[in-house]
């Protein structure tokens, strides 16, 4: 094979013209300047030139932290939060006489709780350390001083060193490309973890390096390499090689990326030009954008009202304190309270200087009520996310098989906020369709083939109300034994070689000739079976191959110059090879629409073949017409109505000395060095794509994706509004939009389109001004008239699908009209977008979120949403066939739209409702436990003195009240998965926010301040001065200190029972088990040395227990503090249900009824079961 | 693939595709727990529960609440408030230089008993607005010192009470000690004495744990300013029960702590004289004292509010629970009425 490539003409430089696009002189003119220093010695990294640069090695390290800094830097993330800088300031004061409480016991929780935090941050930079380990530590074939190619490992590469890298191996850095496998020194590279392009990309070598074949020709190599300077750019690299005392200049064309493949090329070698961080993936590595869930920038602002609670209890604690302090000596020096000694005190305590002393007491009341900021809230949260992602990741139901890829949450930051999504935004190719397309029908000459039928017609046949066989389209499949992936063709006339005995056999011939030749597939035979796979550019055109292959034209194998296929002869129905020599490949682009090829047959003859969109292509058929070009015309629009991508076929015969003259210009075009280089190339490029041939066109499904109609109904009940916005055409979208269920039979559309025979008239004529005038005038027009539609139908059930077109949109999103367009839009229940732009998607995300201040989600699968998901408040990547890249950049991603249903409506909502439970409870817990503090404070004249040993109150937060709410936030849930499905506008909680309003926030925190009501009130008058044993003793400041917190303790854990609704043995132990643990506390802290247990000492066990009272006391009081929120509860639940209320409700009745058909079935009665 | 191989495509011809068990590694493993599909109890407030759960609580409280009143009832309690009536009359206006003075303070008391009081009966000395829980105070002592005949330096936190002013600590150092109450009762019934046992008045593990057996008091109220009492420098702390007593600091401005024990039967009718001695200053922050004579009931003393609160609770739970029967009864709603189910707020759509 070798052999016979060396004589072939080196047309790779021809390949394409994208291989003089990156290499203008202006730029290589500033080698060596600013910007453009880096020098490389090639094959030299041991000259001490090369060592006195100091380049990096090529060792990565990804992670965070390191050894040294962890502790600092992670400190200083943990205190950037305002609560924990509060805590540190707290830590610090409780070394002063200020504190209320010993300073280790303020210390011990916050260590704790910082602890966790950083613990969780530790492990998740070892988790990069390991993978940063693993590709360090790989290998790759290094030339040594030996002249030969060791194994060395990736962290030890250094500038300039020579590698050698084989077929599917990663480049282990930037290389610059010497030569391949190939003569030519082209090799093709896989680059889908840099933009998540799937298609192959080719990479040219130098002229003269590509004859470096064999690993002993570097010996003598020696080149110097300047070039830019690292820098994230992936799409430029300019550089110099230096070699024998020439200059080549070097472009992105030579440069393998790091993080790409080497495939379909045995070897390269290449020269390491960028190691380590300053390759381009690395610098290209940079955070996605953080995203705050609405929940926590709420709770925020609940933080910080807790902190004018504490600074305005504070205050009056510290008043009064300045004047009962002030009262301590009155006016004639006489001593009052003289047990306090205020005669002979510090400043703290100074009747004098009372108004110091209540400044000072305010700090200590600072220290004190800090119980009512939960020290733990967030590191709980962050737990308790993980923990949720955790489930998000694991569930089965979101696995889809094929590609083998579960559900991914990548943050965990918005879990709560999937149960809030008011508008989801949708992409539609690979999102709402598979992205696999299908090749289904053509038309050629005139005739239409292919009787298979599209989930589009079946959807348009069902809304006029036929009947549809539904394995209509099946039976082709079944029929064939078994299916062809991106086949699904299926007409006998044509089909297994019958279509040379069809009228039009030479155009039959010629129309598949051109799909089998113009593309830029790659074949890749399967050495084994035979079978030929094919590496393309898009599913189109793996399509189109295949479609060829199976009609009897395989593309079987691609050299630079050569397209080879195995064709059936017509005449005489035998297999013959078939070679064209491939002269020219003007390559497919958005803006010309079309892609050609210049190939020669065996006759010599020169053909152009051209596929490409209708709107550009009929304009460029010859001028004597083919008779069935109308038809043609009819069949395509026929086929996007059916929800099918097509393309018109045609092709021209070329006179040798037409195409010399015309390279020659199409070369001089391509050489030019000015701006309007690429206007030139088209122009060139325009000039051969001309007069046509007509052959016909082809019709692609793209596949709805399983289960997407049925998932938008479901989300459409759910009252989430779904935007779709596609680049499609508005026919096609239309009628996706109709097999999806977003578009529906009794929906009136209001349509957008600046397509009218003015506005094109007027672009016609160039007018560039008036054209934007006319159409920003009508646009404004269109908009008024569809409010008044929308005004004239209210109180009637229409509802309203907007379309509107991408050129229409950019008008539409101008600053004076984005209000009134939106304004329309909300109104209308489903929005399509066609032939939008990725940055128009991100702008109307942009739009969405802002004007309705709601929460949005888009969902998108390919590199042109990611604009649009980094904008949206939830971005779900779809990990589908175009490549990561969305799924990289997005905050969840899941492998089919369906599962969208399953993690909003399941997982969405119950995150939503624990982390909005979650939040309420913690705050209620503490604002009990704080206020208690406050009540006491104020009958011990305000001093400060808290009422309970230090101890208790630091592991209140930690110890006692901490798991259960955790488990709260990962577990609780109202109704079950399948009733959360069942009732979709259960989700309706989340989006109007009603678990998380200011009235359920301010009523919980209320209750908290009632709880502590409640119990400080309750257990003082209970106790009051009478002995509460039986032995006479009475109580004291241990005891009540005790009993006080053991209510509490009780209060808000069955508080916590009260309020779940779901008890699996996981909350019993927790809950009972904090309960449990605070009397274990007691005991065992109880039982050490006084001096350290202080007032603890023996308490429970020598005071308490034994007191039938203080269990009696315990009892009434945790009952009533129980009791405002049961009342609460039992009158809305009856009154004025939650919708979940009402599920839980239908749930029971359900499950009763299924009980009595069960009975009724064992007793052969008959029960109709009531369904929704 | 590897549609060869017998194991993977004998089964279901539609396993073909996705046979290969390689291509699953990802698939999440189920279990109960991560589909979250525990057994689990989901409690419902359905009317019945509501009025179950009312019931069972006035059920079970209004039992408790009876017998708590009715424990508290059987308590007798003699009440005597003393700080005014045991001022001569003629320094009435100047309470507190009489306090100052060295004259005379004691003063009899008569009790007249009202019920037959049966032994043990428990003497109390109740203060008033006096802050035994203020900051200042509460800290004032130290347990190491009290505890450690070594430690008697311990005295940081006893200031301004910690060291005599030639410098040497003070045994037991810091105001709680320092302000210790020292009225004196003596209790008589016909002219004869009643004893009164101030053995085993403090807790048991303060005697035996936080005051040691070897710290003697030292230096006590030797300073500038008279505190309360005077303590007997050869009886080691664990046995100065006042002390102790004093000690534990109460929780409220108005406190009582015991003095002792009466181990005799009182009967109605009977009178006791009170021959006391008023050396404790309450008057500089207008201090009630009170001597209380009470017996104990298993619920401890004279206290209507537990029996008030569990019958008020259980009576209100009551109330609600009839009142929820009467709502369920008169409207009863369907479980689950589908009509809450539909979905309406959205404009035009159906």
């Amino acid at each position: 094979m070798t052999g016979r490539r060396k004589k072939e003409i080196r047309f790779s430089r021809l390949y394409s013209f994208s291989c003089f696009r990156s290499s203008s002189r202006d730029e290589h003119s500033q080698i060596g300047q600013k910007g453009y220093s880096r020098v490389v010695y090639c094959n030299d990294p041991d000259s001490a030139e090369q060592i006195a640069l100091r380049y990096r090695r090529n060792y990565v390290s990804t992670t965070k932290y390191n050894a040294l800094n962890f502790f600092p830097k992670s400190l200083f993330e943990q205190f950037r939060r305002v609560a924990n800088i509060y805590f540190l300031v707290v830590a610090c004061v409780s070394f002063s006489p200020l504190a209320p409480y010993s300073a280790s016991s303020i210390l011990g929780p916050l260590f704790l709780v910082i602890g966790a935090t950083m613990a969780k941050e530790a492990l998740e930079d070892w988790r990069r350390m390991k993978q940063d380990v693993e590709a360090n530590n790989r290998k790759v074939k290094v030339y040594d001083r030996n002249h030969k190619f060791q194994d060395t490992r990736w962290k030890k590469l250094r500038v300039g060193d020579l590698v050698k890298v084989h077929k599917d191996e990663y480049f282990p850095a930037d290389l610059l490309l010497l030569s391949s496998s190939y003569d030519d020194g082209i090799c093709y590279v896989e680059t889908t973890n840099l933009d998540g392009e799937t298609n192959l990309k080719v990479k040219h070598a130098l002229d003269f390096t590509s004859s470096l074949h064999e690993d002993n020709s570097f010996q003598q190599f020696k080149a110097v390499i300047k070039c830019e300077d690292p820098n994230d750019d992936l799409y430029t690299f300019v550089g110099t090689l230096y070699y024998d005392g020439q200059q080549y200049p070097i472009s992105l064309q030579q440069l393998l990326l790091r993080d790409s493949k080497l495939r379909n090329t045995e070897h390269v070698y290449g020269v390491v030009v960028f190691t380590g961080h300053e390759t381009k993936v690395m610098q290209n590595a940079t955070d996605p954008p953080s995203k705050r869930s609405k929940i926590e920038r709420k709770m925020d602002k609940i933080i910080y009202i807790l902190f004018s609670v504490l600074i305005s209890v504070s205050f009056i604690g510290s008043f009064f304190f300045g004047i009962n302090t002030e009262k301590d000596i009155d006016r004639d020096r006489n001593v009052k309270r003289w047990y306090l000694r205020p005669d002979r005190t510090t400043v703290f305590y100074d009747p004098d200087r009372s108004a110091l002393a209540a400044l000072f007491h305010f700090l200590t009341g600072l220290l004190l009520y800090g119980y009512l900021i939960p020290i733990s809230l967030y590191v709980s949260i962050e737990l308790v996310k993980v923990l949720q992602s955790v489930f998000i990741n694991q569930d089965p139901d979101m696995y889809y098989e094929e590609t083998d890829r579960p559900a991914h949450a990548r943050t965990s930051n918005l879990n709560e906020e999937l149960g809030q999504v008011d508008t989801i935004l949708s992409d539609k190719t690979g999102t709402l369709t598979c992205n696999s397309m299908d090749f289904v029908k053509c038309s050629v000459a005139g005739v239409a083939y292919g009787r298979g039928m599209t989930e589009v017609e079946r959807a348009l046949a069902k809304r006029k109300g036929d009947v549809v066989a539904h394995d209509d389209g099946n039976t082709s499949a079944d029929l064939q034994g078994k299916s062809i992936k991106g086949f699904n063709f299926n007409d006998d006339r044509i089909m297994n070689g019958q279509w040379v005995n069809e009228p039009n056999a030479d155009t039959i011939q010629n129309f598949f000739r051109v799909l089998a030749l113009c593309h830029t597939a790659i074949p890749e035979v399967n050495q084994e079976t035979g079978e030929i796979a094919y590496e393309a550019e898009s599913p189109d055109e793996a399509a189109f191959v295949i479609a060829a292959r199976e009609l009897g034209f395989e593309f079987f194998k691609r050299t630079q110059t050569s397209i080879s296929l195995h064709e059936i002869d017509h005449t005489s129905g035998r297999k013959i090879d078939r070679s064209f020599t491939l002269l020219h490949v003007l390559e497919f682009s958005s803006a010309r629409k079309r892609m050609s090829v210049i190939v020669e047959n065996d006759e010599n003859q020169l053909l152009l073949l051209c596929k490409g969109a209708d709107s550009v292509m009929f304009e460029r058929l010859s001028n004597d017409a083919q008779d069935f070009e109308a038809i043609t015309m009819d069949h395509i629009k026929r086929y996007s109505e059916a929800g099918l991508r097509t393309l018109v076929v045609a092709y021209r015969g070329i006179s040798k000395e037409e195409f010399r003259s015309w390279e020659e210009e199409f070369m001089k075009a391509q050489t030019s060095v000015s701006a309007d280089r690429d206007a030139l190339v088209e122009a060139a490029a325009d000039k051969i794509e001309k007069d046509l041939i007509l052959l016909g066109a082809t019709a692609v499904e793209d596949k709805l994706q399983k289960g997407v109609p049925e998932c938008i109904n479901k989300l459409e009940n759910a009252g989430i509004k779904i935007w779709v916005i596609t680049g499609d055409k508005m026919e096609t979208a239309i009628n996706i939009g109709y097999a999806c269920s977003l578009l529906r039979d009794d929906m009136k559309k209001i349509v957008i389109t600046l397509d009218s025979p003015e506005i094109n008239d007027l672009e016609k004529r160039g007018e560039k001004k008036a054209v934007a005038k006319a159409s920003s005038a009508s646009i404004a027009n269109q908009i008024r008239e569809g409010k008044l539609q929308l005004s004239s139908c209210e109180g009637n059930s229409i509802s309203f699908g907007l379309i509107i077109d991408g050129k229409s949109l950019s008008y539409a999103l101008s600053k004076n009209q984005e209000d009134s367009f939106l304004d329309l839009a909300i109104n209308c229940a489903s929005v399509i977008c066609c032939r939008s732009t990725p940055k128009q998607k991100a702008l109307v995300t942009r739009l969405v979120k802002k004007g309705r201040g709601r929460t949005t989600l888009a969902i998108g699968d390919g590199a042109n949403d990611v604009g649009m998901l980094q904008e949206a408040d939830i971005g779900v990547g779809i990990s589908g066939v175009e490549g990561m890249q969305a799924a990289m950049s997005s905050d969840f991603s899941i492998a089919q739209f369906r599962f969208l249903e399953r993690l909003l409506l399941v997982h969405g909502h119950w995150c939503y409702r624990r982390i909005s439970m979650m939040i309420c409870y913690f705050f209620y817990k503490n604002i009990a436990f704080g206020f208690t503090l406050f009540w006491f404070e104020a009958h011990a004249s305000f001093s400060g003195q808290p009422a309970y040993n230090d101890w208790y109150m630091s592991f209140y937060n930690v110890f006692f009240t901490s798991l259960p709410v955790i488990a709260l936030g990962v577990f609780d849930q109202d109704v079950s998965a399948r009733f959360c499905l069942k009732y979709p506008m259960l989700y309706q909680e989340g989006v109007q926010d009603v678990l998380f309003s200011w009235p359920r926030i301010i009523g919980w925190m209320l209750n908290g301040v009632i709880s502590s009501m409640i119990i400080f009130f309750f257990t003082t008058n209970s106790v009051l001065h009478q002995s509460f044993r039986k032995d006479g003793q009475v109580v004291d400041f241990e005891v009540l200190g005790v009993m006080m917190y053991t209510c509490i303790i009780w209060t808000v854990n069955c508080q916590m029972a009260v309020s779940i609704n779901y008890f699996t043995w996981i909350q019993h132990f927790f809950i009972w088990g904090s309960i449990a643990f605070w009397y274990a506390f007691l005991v065992i802290y109880g039982a050490i040395s006084p001096t350290t247990s202080t007032t603890a000492y023996q308490v429970l066990v020598e005071a308490c227990a034994p007191s039938p009272f203080y269990w009696l006391g315990t009892l009434v009081v945790v009952l009533s503090s129980l009791l405002p929120y049961f009342l609460y509860r039992a009158f809305q639940t009856e009154f004025n249900p939650m919708i979940h209320d009402v599920i839980q409700r239908r749930r029971l009745s359900s499950s009763e009824l299924e009980t009595s058909r069960d009975l009724s079935k064992k007793t052969g009665y008959s029960v109709i079961i009531f369904k929704i | 693939m590897n549609s060869g191989t017998p194991s993977s495509s004998a089964g279901a011809p539609g396993s073909a595709e996705s046979a290969a068990p390689r291509r699953n590694s990802k698939r999440p493993k189920y279990s109960r727990f991560t589909q979250q599909e525990l057994p689990a109890c989901k409690p419902i407030l359905t009317p019945k529960w509501v009025i179950s759960a009312f019931l069972l609580v006035s059920v079970v409280f209004i039992p408790i609440g009876v017998v708590s009143l009715f424990a508290s009832r059987d308590v007798v309690e003699i009440i005597d408030r003393y700080e005014t009536e045991c001022i001569p009359l003629d320094s009435r206006n100047n309470k507190t230089g009489f306090m100052w003075s060295n004259a005379d303070k004691t003063c009899n008391r008569i009790i007249t008993v009202t019920k037959h009081m049966k032994q043990p009966i428990y003497v109390y000395y109740q203060l008033d607005n006096f802050y035994q829980n203020h900051r200042r105070y509460v800290k004032s002592r130290s347990d190491q010192q009290l505890r450690n005949p070594g430690n008697e330096r311990d005295i940081s936190t006893c200031s301004p009470e910690d060291t005599t002013p030639e410098g040497l600590p003070i045994v037991p150092c810091g105001l709680i000690a320092w302000s210790m109450f020292n009225d004196t009762y003596s209790l008589s019934r016909n002219n004869q004495q009643l004893g009164i046992n101030k053995r085993g008045i403090s807790w048991q593990s303060d005697r035996d744990r936080k005051f040691g057996k070897g710290v003697f008091p030292k230096n006590f109220q030797n300073g500038t300013a008279p505190g309360g009492a005077k303590l007997n420098e050869s009886i080691p702390l664990s046995e100065q029960e006042d002390l102790i007593v004093w000690m534990r600091t109460a929780a409220l401005p108005t406190f009582r702590k015991l003095y002792g024990k009466i181990e005799v039967d009182l009967q109605a009718g009977d009178v006791i004289n009170v021959t006391l001695q008023n050396n404790y200053n309450t008057y500089n922050f207008n201090g009630k004292k009170k001597l209380v004579l009470s017996t104990t009931s298993w619920l401890g003393g004279k206290n209507d509010f537990m029996g008030i609160a569990y019958l008020t609770v259980g009576g209100l739970c009551f109330c609600l629970a009839m009142g929820f029967m009467l709502i369920y009864l008169i409207k009863p709603r369907q479980l689950g009425d589908p009509s809450y189910l539909s979905w309406n707020r959205n404009p035009g759509g159906h």
